[in-house]
């Protein structure tokens, strides 16, 4: 087969500069072979090598004594969660694939994510995930143009990412257990799709994606390598187009969650063994990546031949085998004189396996096929010296418009029970109960808290673990570990980092540890996945640069430092880039069983308390700022988003921690999109005891007093000038100041909770008390009372009849 | 009592099985799909899962594996074999009770809570359960609408093989209260000899307070009295 020639076109076909090629030839003393060229574009991806975001990822918080695995180190960052016992986790994004093919680019989403963490030598627990699509309904969108057609796509793909997700993780069995979902315009064409992974092992069961010991064989295990995801990172580390799309359909892989079930056993059978020297799987760029990155992390040479490669179609070129991204595919270097072992276990689990090649000490990754060398590269070289870009930076202009902003104008609500049930009805708002009620969220024995409440807490046992070796089990003993409680979410309010990145992602960092708080957890470590547009354009980069800065800050107030993530660039279509989405999601330790606290309320009688500023009375709108009421009532997407105070949140948290801990708190939910009105609904109607079964139960509220004078109010006289009134009780019901949680306790502690949250420096107050079938709340502005089966079916049903 | 549970390629349920006879105080090991015994065990539990990646029709290439015949011998000799989801499709399939799982009625996957009305106490499966008492157990199906011909129906009703039903919180067989579009609200059922039993509800992952719900103890429960009643069993 006779190859293409290097010519400055095919150089850019692939994605790489002339400067990066010229680079690529001084690695290699010579021009590359057209093999050798498509692997130099796969290695130097955004994707693969974060050119462009490494000096940011940089100033992420990365250490602290509980990291066993820290980031950029292997497949996914470990953590200590005591008694020898660990964690992996990682978030990882599959947007481009999705927007072209949802199911299969969700499901293999999935895929690569549940790999990264069993490559670890864990065992996957639970998954998370966390989803942006464009609107599914008509509400409040009327400037989209083609509005029927595109809310039609939107709701495919939606649709389609949905059951992709399910297909893999339920028939993997993996209980997906949490997430979120978004819905706004700027997503349109370009869905965010990020699947999130959690795994458990023993300290000494970590396994390393190294090729170590020279000499030791390699084998390739899993399904044949087909021509499938051709060059999927190159993909992925451009801007979407229509056209791209249409020609990149091939480069979405097709995922096999029976497969991957299977390949997953056999391998943390074989790591059982004692036989495995290093692991790795085949992600993004297959055999390439997997090669590289393994030869460079031991600092060996590897040497493979693609005769031995398993292959489902005939006649592939080196090139194709070596870019192919066909799914659930493994590279294991075992220790020499072992190799039976790999052969019986991939016999007994019907799996493919061959050995393809052995770790040498030329520190070159060498590849064969039909007899002839076809690369030769420094395998250390083209993985460490991928290029780095310092991008400019601008602060776009919009911003001056959107800190220009005020609330002049915009009528208080006369309407507040109207409104909330709007906003209930809001699908970024709505449960998504017609999105996990299509995961398995229960398999593997896990669950104690499912999804719909702040976070999700799974249980660690003992037979969570994966099986040890005869060695490790002859050291530990008694293999009995006590119960492990984790908490995890996943968080990001894309509006709010568009309008000011910086406290946008601030703001997600603390409502991922707020939920965290909520649910008794306190944070571990984060992962993080920036989804954003070109950064090409400073004025977009500008946007990347500002929400690691929020991110890296935030993470670092919480002491949750980031063990990892995923960055994807390029997240724009024809009409435009979208919101910055800088996703992170926290996984904490809840200390006993009975600090494991739910967001809704328990009983009749129990006191209803706010923990934090009712109002933010230093923000000239007042918390309104890009809020849901803002969207969803005056069609507005402005605004500069609420304050996101670092040690306020701080001290809640802690304080919040605290009462849980000495038993006072029954419920606790925090106020995020559409505020306290919300959270209080969220609070009566967010339990649900079975099919068809909700727990419906009702407060009365009094706002009266609340939201007025503010211990840390100071902006008064400002608030005047611009014409918000300090009182205006759509700021007080639906604005979404940060910090503020809800929660319920024994009418009888209720003076001890307030007492000592005071104490501890965090404002609190009664506002009410459960009881009853109906919401009430009284306002200076009136009385109002909404029964709870309407904001409960209001809530419930709105995407399942946006589905229908 | 020992308890085998069989391990198909893509049982994902296997280990949940496992625990939760643990946590009753007995015994269990899983049995691959590729033995032809079951390791001298007093019950046998199909887990569920996606057998073989449930393909081409749930359970249908599972029936087939040698483990399924040393199940069919089991059953035969009067032994307790009971299906839990995918597992109650896998004895469908092989013959080991009548009907037939097809596609929800929603075309989605279904994972929830749902109540469960105990048909009939006169079952190993069901003997311990208060009749008065709805089990709260979860579901986990994208294939649990239970169907059958009207002689079948006619034949499980002239029987009392239907164990239990999905029910509302106050126990009424209503239809918004079935998350499949099974008839008759059928959740499970047993054979005519009443030794094998299916269901698509998961009692596995229902058998500790800290997971939401332990009503699922009772079936196992139900099982393990009846054979410390009627030991010496026949061996496996």
């Amino acid at each position: 087969m006779t190859e293409p020639a290097i010519t400055p076109e095919l150089v850019a076909k692939h994605n790489l500069t002339p400067e990066e090629y010229a680079h690529a030839v001084e690695i290699l003393g010579r021009t590359p072979s057209y093999t050798e060229l498509g692997i130099f574009s796969v290695m130097w991806s955004e994707h693969c090598s974060y050119k462009n975001t490494k000096p940011l990822l940089k100033t992420f918080p990365t250490k602290s004594p509980k990291i066993l695995v820290g980031a950029g180190e292997e497949n996914a960052g470990i953590i200590d969660i005591g008694d020898g016992i660990a964690i992996a986790f990682k978030i990882e994004s599959h947007n481009h694939p999705s927007a072209v093919e949802p199911f299969q680019g969700a499901t293999t989403g999935v895929g690569g994510i549940v790999r990264d963490i069993f490559t670890m030598g864990a065992r996957p627990v639970c998954a998370v995930n966390s989803l942006r699509f464009g609107p599914i309904t008509a509400n409040g969108e009327s400037d989209i143009s083609n509005l029927k057609s595109e809310i039609a796509n939107n709701r495919r793909l939606f649709a389609g990412v949905v059951s992709g997700i399910a297909h893999y993780g339920n028939c993997f069995g993996i209980p997906t257990v949490a997430g979120e979902v978004y819905f706004d315009k700027t997503y349109q064409g370009n869905p965010l799709v990020n699947a999130f992974c959690l795994g458990v092992l023993r300290h000494e069961q970590i396994t390393r994606g190294a090729a170590k010991g020279v000499g030791n064989p390699v084998f390739y295990v899993g399904p044949a390598t087909g021509r499938d995801g051709l060059a999927g990172a190159a993909f992925a580390s451009q801007d979407l187009t229509e056209e791209s799309a249409e020609q990149q359909r091939g480069a979405v892989q097709v995922g096999d969650p029976f497969m991957e079930k299977l390949v997953c056993e056999a391998c943390l059978e074989l790591l059982a063994t004692g036989a495995v020297a290093g692991m790795q799987d085949m992600g993004a760029a297959g055999l390439t990546c997997s090669t590289c990155e393994t030869a460079a992390r031991a600092g060996t040479g590897i040497e493979i031949e693609l005769d031995k490669v398993p292959q489902r179609a005939p006649n592939m070129s080196s090139y194709e085998i070596m870019l192919s991204e066909s799914q659930e595919r493994m590279l294991i270097v075992v220790h020499k004189g072992r190799e039976e072992e790999v052969k019986r276990i991939f016999d007994k689990w019907d799996l493919p396996w061959s050995e393809i090649g052995i770790v040498t000490d030329t520190g070159h990754m060498k590849v064969r096929h039909g007899g002839k060398l076809v690369v030769d590269i420094p395998a250390k070289k083209i993985a460490d010296e991928s290029p780095v870009y310092q991008r400019e930076a601008q602060e776009p202009a919009y911003l001056k418009d959107v800190r220009a902003f005020r609330l002049d104008g915009i009528a208080d609500t006369t309407t507040p029970a109207e409104d909330l049930k709007k906003l209930l009805a809001w699908p970024s708002i709505a449960s998504k109960n017609w999105v996990y009620r299509q995961y398995d969220h229960q398999v593997r024995d896990g669950s104690v808290v499912l999804p719909g409440s702040d976070a999700a807490v799974i249980r660690i046992k003992t037979d969570s673990l994966p099986v040890m070796s005869a060695e490790l089990a002859a050291k530990v003993g008694d293999p009995k570990v006590s119960e492990k409680l984790i908490a995890m979410t996943v968080d990001c309010n894309g509006g709010y980092v568009h309008l000011d990145p910086y406290e946008g992602a601030k703001a997600a960092v603390a409502e991922a540890c707020r939920n965290l708080a909520c649910s008794g957890a306190l944070p571990l470590g984060a992962t993080d996945n920036l989804n954003m547009p070109s950064p090409l354009k400073p004025e977009l980069f500008w946007q990347i640069k500002e929400s690691v800065r929020g991110l890296a800050e935030g993470c670092k107030a919480f002491n949750a430092p980031v063990t990892g993530g995923n960055c994807s660039l390029y997240n724009q279509n024809p009409a435009g880039p979208i919101d910055p989405t800088p996703t992170i999601s926290v996984v904490g330790l809840i200390e006993k069983p009975e600090h494991v606290t739910t967001q809704w309320f328990k009983d009749e009688g129990d006191a209803i308390i706010l923990l934090g500023d009712a109002v933010d009375q230093a923000d000239p709108i007042l918390g309104l700022g890009g809020s849901a009421y803002l969207q969803v009532v005056h069609g507005k997407k402005n605004g500069s988003p609420p304050r996101c105070d670092l040690e306020v949140a701080k001290t809640l948290h802690t304080t919040l921690l605290g009462l849980i801990q000495s038993g006072l708190v029954k419920s606790a939910h925090d106020c995020s999109e559409g505020g306290l009105a919300v959270a209080l609904a969220e609070s009566c109607i967010s339990q649900l005891v079975a099919r068809e079964t909700p727990r419906l139960i009702g407060v009365t509220v009094d706002l009266t007093s609340v939201g007025r004078a503010s211990s840390r109010a100071e902006g008064g006289a400002e608030n005047g000038s611009s014409g918000a009134s300090p009182h205006r009780l759509d700021a007080l019901l639906f604005g979404e100041t940060q910090s503020r949680v809800v929660i319920s306790c024994k009418a009888l502690d209720a003076v001890k909770v307030v007492e000592r949250a005071k104490l501890m420096g965090v404002p609190a107050v009664q506002i009410g008390k459960v009881g009853g079938d109906k919401l009430t709340m009284k306002t200076a502005g009136g009385e109002f009372s909404t029964p709870l089966a309407e904001l409960h079916d209001a809530w419930w049903n709105s995407i399942a009849r946006a589905m229908a | 009592m020992h308890f085998a549970v069989l391990q198909f390629p893509a049982s994902n349920c296997d280990q949940d099985a496992v625990h939760a006879v643990r946590v009753l105080g007995h015994t269990a090991a899983c049995v691959w799909h590729k033995e032809t015994s079951l390791g001298g065990a007093d019950a046998v539990i199909v887990p569920g899962g996606f057998s073989y990646g449930d393909y081409l029709r749930t359970g249908a290439i599972a029936r087939f594996s040698p483990v399924m015949q040393a199940v069919q011998t089991f059953a035969a000799a009067g032994g307790l074999v009971i299906g839990i989801c995918n597992g109650f499709q896998i004895l469908c399939e092989a013959g080991l009770l009548p009907g037939a799982l097809i596609r929800n009625r929603s075309l989605q996957f279904r994972c929830e809570y749902v109540f469960l009305k105990t048909a009939t106490t006169n079952s190993p499966f069901t003997h311990r359960i208060p009749p008065d008492q709805w089990l709260r157990l979860p579901i986990a199906h994208g294939e649990g609408c239970y169907f059958a011909d009207e002689a079948t129906l006619a034949s499980l009703r002239a029987h009392d093989q239907i164990l239990w039903q999905y029910c509302s919180a106050g126990g009424e067989i209503t239809d918004g209260a079935n998350p499949n579009g099974s008839l008759l609200n059928i959740a499970g059922v047993c054979n005519e000899a009443r030794n094998v039993a299916g269901l698509m509800p998961h009692p596995e992952r229902a058998c500790e307070p800290i997971l939401g719900s332990d009503d699922g103890r009772l079936v196992f429960a139900s099982m393990i009295a009846a054979l410390e009643n009627r030991r010496p069993a026949a061996a496996a």
